[in-house]
């Protein structure tokens, strides 16, 4: 053995969890983005890890309130369970949400259906033109390095120009704890606390922290047809068509998102142990088995990210 | 919950980097690290295949799996740096993925910053080259605890033992000169496969750990007892509430040391002193706390302390000063000239500053000072003086990597134009814990 190698840093009274390590990278980014600017914003979906982020936020400010408001891109096709979720939770914490809306910018006539009926890559508009109207300074969002290749090479702290543009070319370097939130005015930041987490992480840290999920992550009774490969909910959304059959099955969801895009796994998993067994074992990554929208193109993400996607 | 998902997530979380030029293998020792430690999964490795296959290469390129963006797999090199995540049972893996072009040592430095071990890649055919020295230079500048000098593709010299040792030997009072405090040789050969997860049938005359073997057991946790604690304040909280009216807390990310319910404490810049009353760890009441939980504390006297402001033990506060010295590495496209004015930001305080002097350019190949240059570009390390508008409490670098370290920001757009770290470049003297040829025969290697 090497003189220092077997030096089991686990020993040690002052070793962290890999849990408490990010927990704390993330409390950290959190405070930097409340003492650093004026109006930040939460983008909320009731989905997993913007539940964790809230979380996170919550736990950053106690005893205070969080000082940020919650800003949800509703696609219009989101799951009722969800929807559902998000108010309750909003309202339980006494905390402000803006809703900006796909289906008022078709209804509208800003936006056109896509022939595909995918709603997902409909949202940045509203996105965008939700943060110019309320003057978000910092947004926060829920994204991964581990989602996707892209999303890997996103900074903490990511720059976005008065057109929400990303680019990735163009990325400040990244030192140290030393986030550098210095825009111009128009500009904005998009800030990932979840960077370092992987889907496991999220899951584990869920179940440490006993948070309460929307039920359609764990397996349930659905009515579902098979589109592109992928297991989708049926509904007024758009589906079943022509030779798709609606069945019965015992599935859960690994990603909420649009009802269009986002398929469901098969899954006997009930509660958090059994869900975290699952991914533990799964060979397939979370978007890769559950997200229509990012196999459109090698570089999709890529793509969508530049124009103001998250 | 079960004891499954308790185990799961009681691992330690170790950040590292590699550096490797361009043809060293850096994409397929990532590739394999991540490929043998079963992190790739099925549909990545079917996305990596599709794409290679339209490309008209006939086996998987694994280099596509780290890099993400379009123009990287256009040109196929690596642009900038990318975070990857793997895990073993012992524990999670962050992988700062950073290029080995020349002209990307400010992404090394970027990857370095956080790093507690670096991975150094040498082409056994070629030993240690100038970009080598290079990348010993920044882990050194950058202070990494540890280095891992992987000697790659020993298939291709036919695992012979003594082209090992050379390098090994040749790198190592290289980096010891330098001031790494700890290197550790391990030849592999990452397209093969030898001693980068499972150990070589090839080189029996090898009796250390494997890449990821070491991976798993350096250890990352320093001796707290002997840090200068620092608590960098990041933002106030006072709730105002019925419940909590008098509530005022200091939050902040514990920057070294440990803090100590009943310790005096003095804020910085002011001076003011006051006791700990009470530490909130995220909502709990804790009687220690220590780097790098993020925490609240509590004083016992109501006195003026804002974001900016550093909290340290009354006995070990570091001096405060207008004039910085610091080595820099530039990291924007615009220079860094003599007289501009700049923003310094140095732990959550920003403030205004001027560039005094540029004493000296480094030149990394052979670590020679080039006088007075006048400004630094693009991926220059030089030495620079700076004035600043207020007192800043700074630690050495070499103290402290996260109160010993600044951004220099161009007030102007916002661009961060420079990573400064505080004091001495390179550890003078060469207290490290290298290994020297006694101890090498000692734990059991037998060059």
């Amino acid at each position: 053995m090497m003189a220092l190698a077997d030096v089991q840093d686990t020993d040690s009274p002052y070793a962290l969890s890999h849990l408490d390590a990010l927990e704390s990278e993330a409390v950290h980014i959190f405070r930097e983005v409340a003492g650093e600017f004026e109006r930040p914003v939460i983008l909320f979906s009731g989905g997993k890890d913007s539940i964790v982020m809230l979380h996170l936020a919550l736990k950053a400010f106690a005893p205070a309130a969080v000082p940020f408001t919650l800003l949800h891109v509703d696609t219009g096709h989101n799951f009722p369970e969800v929807l559902e979720y998000r108010d309750r939770t909003v309202a339980r914490h006494g905390l402000r949400l803006h809703v900006a809306s796909v289906q008022d910018y078709i209804d509208a006539g800003k936006l056109r259906e896509r022939p595909d009926g995918t709603r997902n890559p409909l949202q940045t508009v509203p996105l965008t033109e939700a943060i110019q109207e309320h003057r978000f300074d910092a947004v926060f969002g829920g994204g991964r390095r581990d989602e996707e290749k892209a999303r890997a090479k996103e900074r903490v702290f990511s720059l976005r120009d008065e057109f929400s543009q990303w680019d990735p070319r163009r990325q400040r370097p990244e030192l140290w704890q030393l986030y550098n939130g210095r825009h111009a005015p128009g500009e904005h930041v998009r800030v990932f606390p979840l960077s370092n987490w992987t889907e496991l992480d999220v899951w584990q840290y869920i179940a440490r922290e006993k948070i309460e999920l929307p039920e359609i992550y764990f397996a349930h009774e659905r009515e579902v047809f098979k589109r592109s490969g992928m297991w989708l909910t049926a509904g007024d959304w758009g589906g079943p068509k022509g030779a798709e059959q609606v069945e019965t099955r015992l599935i859960r969801y690994r990603t909420v998102g649009d009802m269009s895009c986002t398929g469901a796994v098969d899954s006997e998993a009930t509660t958090l142990d059994a869900v975290i067994a699952e991914i533990a074992a799964s060979r397939l990554t979370e978007r890769g088995a559950t997200r229509a929208d990012d196999k459109m193109s090698e570089a999709a993400m890529e793509d969508r990210k530049r124009e103001g996607y998250f | 919950m079960t004891s499954a998902a308790e185990q799961l997530s009681a691992t330690t979380l170790l950040r590292f980097a590699t550096a490797g030029s361009v043809d060293d293998g850096k994409s397929t020792l990532v590739g394999r690290l991540l490929h043998d430690s079963k992190s790739v999964l099925t549909d990545q490795l079917e996305a990596v295949t599709t794409a290679s296959l339209s490309r008209g290469q006939d086996t998987p390129d694994l280099a596509l799996l780290t890099d993400g963006l379009r123009a990287e797999r256009e040109q196929g090199i690596t642009i900038d740096v990318a975070y990857r995540y793997f895990a073993t049972a012992r524990r999670r893996f962050i992988l700062a993925d950073t290029p080995g072009h020349v002209q990307y040592t400010r992404n090394m430095v970027t990857g370095a910053s956080t790093a507690e071990l670096a991975v150094v890649l040498v082409d056994a055919r070629n030993g240690v080259v100038e970009q080598t020295r290079r990348h010993a230079a920044v882990a050194a500048l950058l202070r990494v605890p540890h280095v891992v000098l992987a000697v790659n593709k020993m298939d291709l010299v036919d695992y012979a033992e003594h082209v090992f040792a050379s390098i090994a030997e040749e790198f190592t009072s290289y980096a010891a000169s330098l001031g790494v405090p700890e290197i550790t040789a391990i030849p592999i050969s990452a397209l093969a496969g030898d001693n980068v997860v499972d150990p070589s049938a090839n080189m029996d005359w090898y009796g250390g750990p494997t890449v990821l073997e070491h991976l798993e057991t350096v250890p990352v946790s320093h001796d707290l007892a002997t840090c200068h604690a620092r608590l960098p304040v990041q933002y106030v909280i006072r709730p105002q509430t019925a419940d909590h009216p008098d509530y005022r807390g200091y939050a902040g990310q514990i920057a070294a040391g440990t803090f100590r319910l009943g310790e005096e404490v003095t804020v910085l810049p002011s001076g003011r002193t006051s006791r700990i009353k009470g530490i909130d760890l995220l909502g709990q009441a804790v009687d220690i706390a220590w780097t790098p939980q993020s925490i609240t504390l509590l004083l016992e006297d109501d006195i003026d302390i804002s974001r900016g402001d550093l909290i340290v033990p009354s006995g070990d506060a570091p001096p405060t000063t207008q004039d910085v010295e610091a080595t820099v590495c530039h990291v924007a496209d615009q220079p860094l000239t003599v007289g501009q004015r700049v923003l310094l930001k140095h732990t959550t305080r920003t403030v205004k500053a001027i560039v005094k002097a540029i004493p000296s350019r480094l030149t990394l190949d052979d670590l020679s000072q080039h006088p007075e240059p006048g400004q630094l570009v693009a991926n220059d390390i030089g030495l620079v003086t700076v004035r600043t508008a207020e007192p800043l409490a700074l630690d050495s670098y070499a103290d402290s990597r996260r109160t010993g370290s600044f951004l220099l920001i161009d007030p102007a757009d916002g661009t961060t134009l420079a990573a400064g770290m505080v004091g001495d470049s390179f550890a003078t003297t060469a207290t490290a814990a290298v290994q020297t040829s006694d101890s090498i025969e000692d734990s059991g290697w037998d060059f």
